[in-house]
C-alpha cells in the first residue's frame, strides 16, 4: 500500500468485569475490540460501518488516545503511538484529530468559540507563537464556512451544523494529517447533513487529509468513503473498497445489514432483497465460539461453531471477508 | 460569579438556533439554556421579589456589621448597672439589658461575629469542600476512596455533638476568651469548617462525576489537555452551580449554627457581643424582659431566613429543569 | 380469553362511524418562551383513515412532534398553548369536550409509541404487570387474565419466550425488544389510531427494519390509521401510503407516497430528496440546501422556505403566504410556482 498514515495491529481492548466492591473479583472480559488490522492511506477515507455494540466507538476512542489498547499497536507514521509515554504522546496525538458526534455536548458551554478553536494551540503551545494565535484562529474559521467575527460568540448561539462546523475547526488546528470522525452527521438534519458532508469533502481535496468515518449510517458511509470496513462485535468481518462492499458483499452480515436500509424510493417497496435478521446481537463479555455471527446467520454450519474464519481473500470472494461461506450476494440493487 | 455571557446573548439576533436534534420541540432548545446559564439566572433573580427583599435585607444586616458606628454612636460596652433593665425608649431604642448596657447598641455590634463566623465558615467549607470534592471525582481510584472515606466517617457524627465536644475541649485555651473580637470567631468558624466541608465535598464529587465524561471534556482530553486545564477550564465552570446555591443557603446555617453554640454554651462567651450571646444571657430574663430575647431573635431568624430564601431563588434561576 | 374482555370503552355522544378516524384542522400550536412566542404549528389540516398510513415528515422543529402531543393531549402546558383550530375524532371535536371524555377517548381509541422506550417504560414494574394494569383498570379483568392477556400481547409482537421474559423489567431487554414491548402496550386496548412518533430512530439499522416490518404488518391486520412522524425519508418510502411535508409549523406538500418521489411540487420536498445520500447509488452528488430552518419566533414573511429556496421569486417574500394549492386529488403544494417545480407547462 502506498504512502500509509495510519496502521493498526491486533488491536485489542477488553474492559475487565469485575465483581464485589473492596475486594475486586475479575469475572471475565468484555471484548469491545478484539484483533482489529486497518491501513489508512493518505488521502483516503475509511469508513467503519456497524451497529451499536459493535466496538466502533472503542475503537475511536483508542485511536484518539482516550483509552490504552490492551495489547497490539497503533503505528501512525511509521511511529507506534500506544507505546509512548507523557510528551512524546501528546506530540503524537497532535497528527490523529478527533470530530465527534454530538455538536451540542462536544463544546464547552462557557468558552467562546474563539478560545474552543485556540485551545489546541494552548495546549501545544510550541505549535503556533502566542500572537499568531488569534490571526490562525480566523483562519481555520473561516475555512470552515463560518463567519470569522464571530469568534466571539458562545456555542448556544450557533445552530447544530454550525457547532459542527467548529468543531471540525478545532481538529484542523495542529495541522493533522489524520481525521477521525465518530458519527459527525448522525445528530443533523437531513439538508443540514449534506452541508457538513460537503465540506469534509472539500478539507480532504484542499487539505490532502485522511479520515476514518465511523458512523452507522451506511447511506451516508457510501457517499463519503473508499474503503468500508464492516464490525461486529469486536471484529472485521468484511472490508474492500466501496464497490465491492456496497455492491459485491460476501458476508452475511455486510449483506442482511445493506439489505436493511431503507432506500428512499416506494417503487422498490416489496421488491427488495429483505434479509430480517433473527434475535439480537450478542453479548461481548461472552461472544458465540468461531465465527461471532453464526448465531444469527442462515448459512450458519457445524464449522461455523469450531472454526474461527479469518478476514481474508476467498475463492468466491476477491476482497478479504470473515466467512466460511463467502459468497457475493448484490442486494441493494436485487429486485424480486 | 462574574458573567461573560450577558453581553454577548443580550443583542444577537442573527443566531439562533431552532433544531436541537431530532424530535425535540421548538420551546427553545436546553443546551441554549445551559449555556447562558448565569445570565438567564441573573435576568430571573431581578425580577424576583423575593430574592430582591432578602438580599435588602441582607445588606442591612452587613452594613451593621462592617460599619456598626454608622448605626449606633454608643459603646456596647459602655454599661452603668444604674440604668439596668429599662424599657425601649427614646434614649434607648432597644432599652437597656441586665448591666445596664445600650441593648440597641448590642443588637448592631452584635451583627459582626454572627455574620463574620458565617462567611468564614461558609468560605472555607466551599474552598475544601469545592477542592477535594473535585480531586475524590476527578481522579477517582484511591484518591476518591481516601477522600470519600473521611467524609463518611465525618458525616457519622452528629454535626451539633461532634462542634459541642471540640469546642468543650478547646474552652481551656485563651482563644475562646480573648479580649479582642476575633480570636474567638475564628475558632468557631474553623469547628464549623471541618465539620461542614462534607457536605460541599459530596455535592462538588457528584458534579465533577456527571461532568467528567462529557463530550468536551473528552474533546479536551484527547487533544492532550492537562489534567488541571480539565479540571479548571472545562469542567469546574460547569459544576460550581450547585454549590454557589448551596454556600448561600449556608451562610444563614451557619449563623444559626453560631448562635445554636453560644446558646448552649460553647461558642463565644461574654463580654464578646453576638446575637447568640445576647439570647443566650437573657434567657433567664425572659419572663420579666421578653424584649432582651426577642429582638435578637427578631434579627437572627430574618436573616437566616434570607439567606434561605436567596439561596432558593438562586436555586430556581439556576436548576434549567424549574424554568 | 379474549371473548370475554367486555368493551368498557363508553360510546362518545356524537360519534358517527362513518365519520374519518381522525381530522386535524387549521390546528395551531404554540410555546410562550421568555425568548418570544414560538409559533410551532401555524393551521395545520389532515385527516386520517382506517387502515392507512400517514406519513408527517419532517425535520426537527418542523412541528410534526408538536402535532401529535397536541393530539394525544400530552402537550406541555405551559410553555405550549393550543390556540386555534380542531382534532376531530369520529366527527366529535376533542378540544370541545371534557377532560374526563377527552382522556377516555384517548386511552381507548388512540395509542401512542415513542422514539425511547426505556422512558416510555415504567423501571420499578415488570412488564407483565404493566400490561396487566391495562387490561384491569380499563378492561375490569382479574389479574390473572390480564396476565394471560400480556403474554399473548408479548407473542403478537413476536418477542421470543414471551412467557417467561413477562416477568422482566424494562431494562433487561435490548432496544429493539423494548420498542416491541412498548407497541404491545399501545395495541393492548385495540385502538383505532397508533400514532408512531420516530419509531425507530433510536435503533440500529437491522432492528429497524424488523421494528417497521412488524408495525406495517400489525396495522395491516387490525385496520389501523397510523400516523407516522419521521425524519427518514428512506423509512417513509417502505410503508407509508400518504406524505405530507412539514416546514416550520405548516404543511407544505401533501401528496401520496408514489407522487411524492416521482415528482415532488414543492422545492423544500425536492430539495430534501437531492440532499440525501442513497445506499444503492455512487457518486451521487449531494444537493445542499442553503441556510437554516427559521426561528419560530421569527419566521419569515411569505412562504417560511423562501430564504432557502432555489426557485425564491418576489412573491415569495411578502403575505399573503402560499395557500396549498390543490394540483390534483390527493396533492397539494403550498408553492405560488408549483408547476415549475414539477417541471410542468
Amino acid at each position: 500500500m502506498t504512502d500509509v498514515v495510519l496502521e493498526t495491529r491486533d488491536l485489542v481492548k477488553y474492559f475487565p468485569l469485575t465483581r464485589g466492591i473492596l475486594l475486586k473479583k475479575k469475572i471475565g472480559d468484555v471484548k469491545a475490540v478484539d484483533g482489529i488490522n486497518i491501513q489508512l492511506a493518505r488521502g483516503e477515507t475509511l469508513g467503519v460501518v456497524g451497529e451499536s455494540g459493535c466496538g466502533k466507538s472503542t475503537l475511536a476512542k483508542l485511536l484518539v488516545g482516550l483509552e490504552k489498547p490492551t495489547s497490539g499497536s497503533i503505528v501512525v507514521r511509521g511511529k507506534d503511538i500506544s507505546k509512548l509515554s507523557g510528551e512524546a504522546t501528546r506530540k503524537a496525538r497532535r497528527n490523529i484529530q478527533l470530530v465527534m458526534q454530538d455538536p451540542y455536548t462536544s463544546l464547552n458551554p462557557r468558552m467562546t468559540v474563539g478560545d474552543i478553536v485556540a485551545e489546541p494551540f494552548q495546549i501545544h503551545p510550541d505549535v503556533a507563537p502566542k500572537g499568531a494565535i488569534r490571526g490562525r484562529v480566523q483562519e481555520l474559521i473561516d475555512l470552515v464556512g463560518l463567519n470569522p467575527d464571530h469568534i466571539n460568540r458562545y456555542p448556544h448561539q450557533f445552530s447544530g451544523g454550525q457547532r459542527q462546523r467548529i468543531g471540525i475547526a478545532r481538529a484542523l488546528a495542529l495541522k493533522p494529517e489524520i481525521i477521525l470522525c465518530d458519527e459527525p452527521v448522525s445528530a443533523l438534519d437531513v439538508s443540514i447533513q449534506a452541508q457538513v458532508m460537503n465540506l469534509l469533502d472539500e478539507l480532504q481535496r484542499e487539505l490532502g487529509l485522511s479520515y476514518i468515518f465511523i458512523a452507522h449510517d451506511l447511506s451516508v458511509v457510501r457517499h463519503i468513503a473508499d474503503r468500508v470496513a464492516v464490525m461486529y462485535l469486536g471484529k472485521i468481518v468484511e472490508i474492500g473498497s466501496d464497490i465491492q462492499i456496497y455492491e459485491q458483499p460476501t458476508h452475511p452480515y455486510t449483506q442482511a445489514l445493506l439489505s436493511a436500509v431503507p432506500v428512499p424510493d416506494p417503487t422498490l417497496r416489496g421488491h427488495r432483497d429483505q434479509i430480517v435478521l433473527q434475535g439480537d446481537v450478542p453479548s461481548p463479555a461472552n461472544p458465540p465460539s468461531g465465527c461471532r455471527f453464526r448465531t444469527r446467520c442462515w448459512k450458519a454450519q457445524e464449522i461455523c461453531a469450531t472454526q474461527e474464519p479469518l478476514l481474508e481473500i476467498r475463492q468466491k470472494s476477491a476482497h478479504p471477508s470473515a466467512c466460511h461461506f463467502a459468497e457475493v450476494r448484490d442486494v441493494i440493487h436485487a429486485t424480486q | 460569579m462574574s458573567d461573560p455571557v450577558t453581553t454577548a446573548t443580550s443583542d444577537n439576533p442573527a443566531v439562533i438556533p431552532v433544531q436541537a436534534g431530532p424530535g425535540v420541540n421548538p420551546q427553545g432548545p436546553t443546551q441554549e439554556r445551559a449555556a447562558s446559564l448565569w445570565s438567564d439566572a441573573r435576568r430571573e433573580l431581578i425580577r424576583n421579589p423575593i430574592f430582591l427583599a432578602s438580599v435588602s435585607f441582607i445588606l442591612i444586616v452587613s452594613s451593621m456589621a462592617i460599619l456598626p458606628s454608622m448605626w449606633t454612636s454608643k459603646n456596647p460596652r459602655d454599661c452603668d448597672i444604674k440604668f439596668a433593665k429599662l424599657s425601649p425608649s427614646a434614649e434607648h431604642w432597644f432599652g437597656t439589658n441586665v448591666l445596664g448596657c445600650d441593648y440597641y447598641s448590642h443588637a448592631i455590634y452584635g451583627a459582626r461575629p454572627s455574620l463574620s463566623i458565617a462567611l468564614i465558615a461558609t468560605t472555607g467549607v466551599t474552598l475544601i469542600g469545592v477542592v477535594l470534592g473535585m480531586l475524590a471525582g476527578f481522579f477517582g481510584g484511591w484518591v476518591d476512596t481516601l477522600i470519600s472515606r473521611i467524609i463518611d466517617m465525618i458525616y457519622s457524627l452528629p454535626f451539633l455533638l461532634g462542634a459541642l465536644v471540640i469546642l468543650g475541649v478547646l474552652r481551656q485555651s485563651d482563644l475562646l476568651h480573648s479580649d479582642q473580637w476575633w480570636p474567638p470567631v475564628l475558632v468557631v468558624a474553623i469547628v464549623l469548617i471541618i465539620l461542614g466541608w462534607v457536605g460541599v465535598a459530596r455535592i462538588m464529587r457528584g458534579s465533577v462525576l456527571s461532568a467528567k465524561n462529557l463530550d468536551y471534556v473528552l474533546a479536551a482530553k484527547s487533544l492532550g489537555a492537562s489534567n488541571s486545564r480539565l479540571m479548571f477550564r472545562h469542567i469546574l465552570p460547569n459544576a460550581i452551580a450547585p454549590v454557589v446555591v448551596v454556600a448561600t443557603i449556608s451562610l444563614g446555617g451557619y449563623i444559626g449554627a453560631e448562635a445554636t453554640l453560644t446558646f448552649l454554651g460553647a461558642g463565644l462567651q461574654p463580654p464578646a457581643v453576638s446575637w447568640g450571646t445576647m439570647i443566650a444571657g437573657n434567657i433567664d430574663y425572659f419572663n420579666e424582659y421578653k424584649y432582651l430575647v426577642l429582638i435578637p431573635c427578631g434579627l437572627l431568624v430574618p436573616t437566616v431566613l434570607s439567606f434561605i430564601l436567596a439561596g432558593d431563588a438562586l436555586r430556581d434561576a439556576l436548576d434549567p429543569k424549574l424554568r | 380469553m379474549s371473548d370475554v374482555s367486555v368493551d368498557m370503552s363508553p360510546s362518545l355522544a356524537g360519534v358517527k362511524m362513518t365519520a374519518p378516524l381522525l381530522e386535524v384542522e387549521e390546528l395551531k400550536v404554540e410555546f410562550r418562551t421568555r425568548a418570544g412566542i414560538a409559533k410551532a404549528i401555524n393551521g395545520v389540516s389532515f385527516e386520517v383513515n382506517s387502515g392507512e398510513t400517514l406519513a408527517i415528515l419532517g425535520e426537527s422543529g418542523c412541528g410534526k412532534s408538536v402535532t401529535a402531543q397536541a393530539i394525544m393531549g400530552i402537550l406541555d402546558t405551559p410553555p405550549g398553548y393550543i390556540t386555534g383550530g380542531q382534532i376531530r375524532y369520529r366527527g366529535v371535536d376533542l378540544l370541545k369536550r371534557t377532560d374526563e371524555e377527552r382522556r377516555l377517548v384517548r386511552a381507548n381509541k388512540i395509542a401512542m409509541i415513542f422514539q425511547d422506550a426505556l422512558s416510555a417504560l415504567n423501571p420499578v414494574f415488570t412488564v407483565g404487570f404493566q400490561l396487566a394494569e391495562l387490561f384491569r383498570k380499563h378492561r375490569g379483568m382479574s389479574r390473572a387474565d390480564g396476565k394471560k392477556r400480556a403474554v399473548e400481547l408479548l407473542d403478537l409482537v413476536k418477542i421470543p419466550a414471551a412467557r417467561q421474559r413477562v416477568s422482566d423489567f424494562p431494562h433487561q431487554f435490548s432496544g429493539g425488544m423494548r420498542q416491541r414491548v412498548m407497541i404491545a402496550m399501545s395495541l393492548a386496548l385495540d385502538p383505532e389510531l397508533l400514532i408512531a412518533d420516530e419509531p425507530t430512530t433510536a435503533l440500529d439499522v437491522t432492528v429497524q427494519a424488523q421494528i417497521m416490518s412488524l408495525l406495517a404488518e400489525l396495522q395491516r391486520e387490525r385496520q389501523m390509521g397510523m400516523i407516522l412522524i419521521t425524519h427518514d425519508m428512506g423509512v417513509v418510502a417502505d410503508v407509508a401510503d400518504r406524505i405530507n411535508i412539514m416546514y416550520a409549523g405548516r404543511i407544505v406538500e401533501k401528496a401520496p407516497v408514489y407522487d411524492i418521489y416521482a415528482k415532488p411540487s414543492h422545492p423544500y420536498t425536492k430539495a430534501l430528496l437531492e440532499s440525501i445520500p442513497r445506499v444503492d447509488l455512487k457518486g451521487q452528488q449531494l444537493n445542499v440546501i442553503r441556510g437554516l430552518p427559521p426561528n419560530l419566533t421569527r419566521i419569515p414573511a411569505g412562504c417560511a422556505f423562501n430564504p432557502r429556496c432555489r426557485y425564491v421569486r418576489d412573491a415569495c417574500k411578502v403575505d399573503p403566504i402560499p395557500p396549498l394549492y390543490e394540483i390534483k386529488p390527493g396533492i397539494s403544494s403550498a408553492c405560488h410556482f408549483w408547476k415549475e417545480v414539477r417541471g410542468d407547462d
